[in-house]
Order: structure tokens, then C-alpha cells, then sequence
């Protein structure tokens, strides 16, 4: 009680706020809770209990449509395989984000992965009838592009961030016209590019598919991104460190490994895994060159007229899937951050 | 004294931008000689210090580091910082890692020394410093004077011939001076070639052969330090002793 009375009424501009809540969520918990669970229709083969009167959200348009909503147009027998597929991205981002698993046989692992996923996605040997891309779809097309988009870019902002701050000339100049370019256009713009400008550039017979066209429009752009924020945490670093580690001998790529880079990486985490998590959700831009992600199939699933109307469930489960991914991403980015905090009271006793 | 000197400097010059810091200075050091170098704030003598192993680029005349040129070239300038050590006024440890990390790392990525084999070495040093206890705490878990122990330990991890020191004791609390001096003292000692930029004037005198007195990006003024503290030659000199001993 008197925590109450000093925390919620402890003068009257916070009474005042606390009444508000409270009559907010008086007004709204109690119908959405009858909406989504106590009146929801969870299963049905149609939409006809959902537009009968008094009936709360329509989740069995979920529940019917949910194997399009997670594989796209796979081949329906067939979608154990990108169903396989998910979890074992889940699984590599686990052994990932846990300390005990970072070691070289993490990357045989990933390459190991990559592998499989190219199996089982393409099939086509050991007993898979091949699916060509154009039918990979929902969210495993999401999570493919943007697992692998930021798996190759990450490294790629690396180089841009240490070339931008490079002694050569050269260098430094082909790095920042490369941010700058990207970084001043909008990622639809490049994935429309990828998608009717790169095959010019190829010669006649070369072609690459819609799906490799836009995961490189995907790398260009985060790279750009990120070699930013990599530059950001290469910035905090004191030149007392880099001096230190020449006066060691250090040659060039071994101080940049050994000293400069856990550093920057580790100040550098929150900006980074902000950006990864806006490169999650940018995924969903590649609808407009004709791929269908996770939010495409669910507007496809939404254009039968037997389930038209309920957009609301849909999008909300949408929201629910992306935020869970990031949701764990950012608890995980903490969780790595108080980790990598210890050697870092900060440089408390100098000076 | 050894017939060919450690360091050789002639007629050295360096600039930054229009402003020279350093005006044709000449100096050589004996193989295992202790030269003091002191002088008011900015008088160059840090700029002078990391000239040697190639911190500091110079514009002008000659730098001989055992044998080896100091110009433009970057190989040269990596092989002499195989030869020399250097310790900084900020300790400038590596904070994302241990003690006994910060120790091997140089050897066992430089010189390829086989990990345990510098582990064994490293926590030799830290015993040398007196720390060995502290080799599994990160840095900001330190004292002042224990990290710089461990720094003059992660020089000396590399085996260098020169020890560099430039002001290692100003950014500590009085109380951790003495730690630090210690070590030096007794590094001294051993036998090995130091430069050293500081105002301790006990180290000087206990320590130094030669004190080198800089104003102005010159050395004004070089004696033993019994000479130099009880009879400077030089005005500027009198002046600069008069101002840190006074208090």
C-alpha cells in the first residue's frame, strides 16, 4: 500500500497519470483480450464463423494458411525441407550467439549449414525433386536474405569502415564513394537496379536469378550501413592503442585483428545489432521486385476473397514473427555487451 | 663503453606543419648507457623519444637505431621495433585483455613463439614486476602502478635491446611512483639501454648517466647528473631546475 501511494499518487500530476492508465487500460485490456482469446474463432476450414455475429479475431486464417505464410509457393508435399531449413538457421544462430561455440569450428558449421540449406532448398539430388527458387517464398525467404545478407555484409563493412580510414589514397577514396553512393539512395532504388540494371552489365547468356540479384542489392546497401557504425566504434578507439601496438611491432592486419578491432566491434555493438535489426525488417522491400517474404504471402494470403477482411489478424501475427526475431536479437545484443563489459570498467584509473 | 653506439642521431630535424619541433639535434647512445631527457613541456623531448622506434616520422638529418636507418621505409622502421620497447605515460594496456595476455600477445604474433612458451615467459615477467598474481585480471581491474608494471613488462615480453620511457610516472598517484621506479631501477640494473623522458630527478641522479636538458626542440644542455643538477652551464637550464625543484 504505501508503495503505492508513493510511487502512483505521490503528487498530483502522477495521481492524474496513474487514473489515465489505469482508465486507458480498463477501456482497451478487457476488449481485446475478449476479441483475440474468448470470442476468437481458432480453427475452421473457412471464414464462415469468423463473419458470424459476436465472433472475435479470425486466427483460423492463421491456422489454415499458415504453411503459405512460412514456405511461400513450395511445393506443398515438400515443405518438410524449408521447414528443415528454419531450424536449422535457428539452430546456427544459437550456436552463434553462445560464448562456448566461438571457435573455428563454428564457421565449418555455418559453411556445413550452408550447404544443407542449398540441399534441402534446391534439392534436385540424394532423392529431392529440384524446386527452383522462384517458388521459395514466406518466411523462410526472409530469413534466408536477410541471415545471409548480413553475412556477407558485415564482413564487407569492415573492410569499407578500415578502408575509409586507410593511408592509401586509393583506398580510401574507392571506400568512401562506395558509402557514400549506397548510403544516398533508398534500397528499393537498388533493388530495382539489381533486379533490371545488372543484367545489362552481364554478358548475353549470363544470367543470375531474382533471388541472388536481390540478396547483392541487400549486401551493397547494409554494407554501407554498417561500415558507418564499424567506423563509429574505430573512432572511439585512443591512438595510445594503435601506437602501443606499433611500438610492439604489430604489423598492419595483425594490430587491425588483434587490438583495434575487438575493441571498436564491442563499443560498436548497439548501433550494430540496431542496424541488423533494421536490415530484418527491410527484408519485406523485396516484394517489389517480385519475391514474396513473409509479408508478401501473407497480403497474397489475404487477396482470397474467402479470407479478405481480416487483415488485422494477419498483420498482427506478421508483427508477432518479426518481433520475436527481434526481440532476441536485442536481448541477445545485452546479453553479449554485459559479457564483453568486464575488462571494461573503463579505463577508470587513468589519468 | 661499447665501440658502436645503440642509437645514433645527426643533425635530426621535424616539423609539424610550419612549426619545428625538433632543430638539429644530435645525439648518440651507448650500448647499455641510461640517458634522462628532461625540459619544460613541449621542448620536443617525447617527439625526440618516439623518433627512435619510428612513432614519429622526421624531416631532416639521421636516425641510427643499432645499425639500422630510420627513414621513410617501413620495413626498417619494423625492425626496429623488434629492438626496442616502449612504455607510455597512459600505460596504454590493452583493456580487452589480461594482464598475461597483454604479455603474449606481441610475442606469440610477432616473434611466432609457441603459446605456452610465452605464457611461461610472460608470467616470468609479471614475477620480474612484481604483479604475477594479478595475471588474470583485465587491465581497468589495476592500479595505476600495477599496469604500468605490466606494461614495462609487456615491453620487455618482446626482448628489445632499448627500453623507451616517455613520462612513465606522470599520470600516476604519488604513492604508485615508487613501484614503477623500482622496476626501472633495477631494469637499469641488468644492463639494459634506456631513454628515459621524466621528471623524477632522483631516478636522474641515481640512475642516469647522462641527463640531455631540451628547450625549444634542442638539446641545450647534456652532463652526468651530479653536473647538470648542482652546476647547470646553461641560463635556461639554472631556470628549468629552479621552477621543479623549487616546490
Amino acid at each position: 500500500m504505501r508503495w503505492v501511494r508513493e510511487n502512483l499518487f505521490g503528487n498530483w500530476a502522477s495521481a492524474l497519470a496513474t487514473l489515465v492508465i489505469l482508465w486507458l487500460a480498463w477501456k482497451l485490456v478487457p476488449p481485446f483480450v475478449t476479441w483475440a482469446f474468448v470470442d476468437a474463432v481458432w480453427a475452421s476450414p473457412d471464414s464462415r464463423p469468423c463473419r458470424a455475429e459476436g465472433a472475435g479475431a479470425c486466427w483460423a486464417l492463421i491456422a489454415e494458411k499458415h504453411r503459405f505464410i512460412l514456405f511461400g509457393t513450395y511445393p506443398y508435399e515438400q515443405q518438410w525441407r524449408p521447414g528443415l531449413v528454419i531450424l536449422v538457421l535457428i539452430a546456427l544462430y544459437t550456436a552463434s550467439a553462445l560464448r562456448r561455440f566461438w571457435r573455428p569450428a563454428l564457421a565449418l558449421a555455418w559453411l556445413g549449414g550452408l550447404a544443407l540449406i542449398g540441399l534441402l532448398m534446391w534439392g534436385g539430388t540424394a532423392g529431392l525433386p529440384y524446386v527452383e527458387n522462384e517458388r521459395w517464398g514466406g518466411l523462410t525467404l526472409t530469413l534466408l536474405l536477410a541471415t545471409f545478407g548480413i553475412a556477407f555484409a558485415f564482413p564487407l563493412s569492415i573492410l569499407l569502415a578500415l578502408g575509409r580510414r586507410s593511408e592509401l589514397p586509393a583506398v580510401r577514396a574507392l571506400s568512401v564513394a562506395w558509402i557514400e553512393l549506397v548510403r544516398g539512395v533508398p534500397l528499393i532504388s537498388l533493388l530495382f537496379m539489381a533486379s533490371v540494371m545488372l543484367p545489362l552489365f552481364l554478358p548475353s547468356g549470363v544470367s543470375i536469378d531474382k533471388l541472388l540479384r536481390a540478396l547483392i542489392a541487400m549486401i551493397v546497401f547494409a554494407s554501407a550501413y554498417l561500415a558507418e557504425v564499424v567506423r563509429g566504434g574505430l573512432q572511439a578507439i585512443p591512438h595510445g592503442q594503435i601506437e602501443a601496438a606499433d611500438a610492439l611491432g604489430l604489423p598492419y592486419w595483425r594490430k587491425t585483428l588483434l587490438v583495434v578491432l575487438p575493441q571498436a566491434l564491442r563499443i560498436a555493438i548497439p548501433p550494430l545489432v540496431n542496424t541488423f535489426i533494421g536490415l530484418f525488417k527491410d527484408t519485406s522491400l523485396v516484394v517489389i521486385i517480385g519475391l514474396f517474404d513473409l509479408l508478401a504471402s501473407i497480403k497474397v494470403a489475404l487477396s482470397e476473397p474467402a479470407w479478405s477482411g481480416f487483415g488485422v489478424e494477419a498483420y498482427l501475427f506478421a508483427s508477432l514473427v518479426y518481433f520475436v526475431f527481434c526481440f532476441a536479437m536485442s536481448r541477445y545484443s545485452q546479453n553479449l555487451e554485459h559479457v564483453l563489459e568486464r575488462g571494461h570498467a573503463h579505463a577508470v584509473r587513468e589519468n | 663503453m661499447a665501440d658502436k653506439p645503440m642509437i645514433e642521431m645527426r643533425g635530426v630535424g621535424k616539423w609539424f606543419g610550419r612549426f619545428q619541433v625538433l632543430k638539429d639535434v644530435d645525439l648518440s647512445v651507448a650500448q647499455g648507457e641510461k640517458i634522462v631527457l628532461c625540459g619544460p613541456s613541449g621542448s620536443g623531448k617525447s617527439t625526440l623519444v618516439r623518433l627512435v622506434n619510428g612513432l614519429e616520422p622526421y624531416q631532416q638529418g639521421k636516425v641510427v637505431v643499432d645499425g639500422i636507418e630510420l627513414g621513410g621505409d617501413a620495413r626498417a622502421i619494423e625492425a626496429v621495433r623488434l629492438e626496442v620497447g616502449m612504455v607510455f605515460q597512459s600505460f596504454n594496456l590493452f583493456p580487452h585483455l589480461t594482464a598475461l595476455e597483454n604479455l603474449t600477445l606481441a610475442p606469440v604474433w610477432v616473434r611466432r613463439m609457441p603459446n605456452k612458451d610465452a605464457e611461461a615467459l610472460g608470467l616470468q615477467l609479471l614475477e620480474r614486476v612484481r604483479i604475477a598474481e594479478q595475471a588474470h585480471k583485465y587491465p581497468a581491474q589495476l592500479s595505476g602502478g600495477q599496469q604500468q608494471r605490466v606494461a614495462i613488462a609487456r615491453a620487455l615480453a618482446m626482448k628489445p635491446k632499448i627500453m623507451l620511457f616517455d613520462e612513465p610516472t606522470s599520470a600516476l598517484d604519488p604513492e604508485m611512483i615508487k613501484e614503477v621506479l623500482d622496476v626501472m631501477v633495477e631494469l637499469a640494473a641488468e644492463g639494459m639501454t634506456m631513454v628515459v623522458v621524466t621528471h623524477e630527478m632522483g631516478f636522474a641522479r641515481t640512475v642516469a648517466d647522462r641527463v640531455c636538458f631540451m628547450d625549444g626542440g634542442e638539446i641545450v644542455e647534456t652532463g652526468a647528473p651530479r653536473e647538470f643538477f648542482e652546476s647547470p652551464r646553461t641560463e635556461r637550464a639554472r631556470l628549468f631546475l629552479s621552477q621543479i625543484l623549487g616546490h
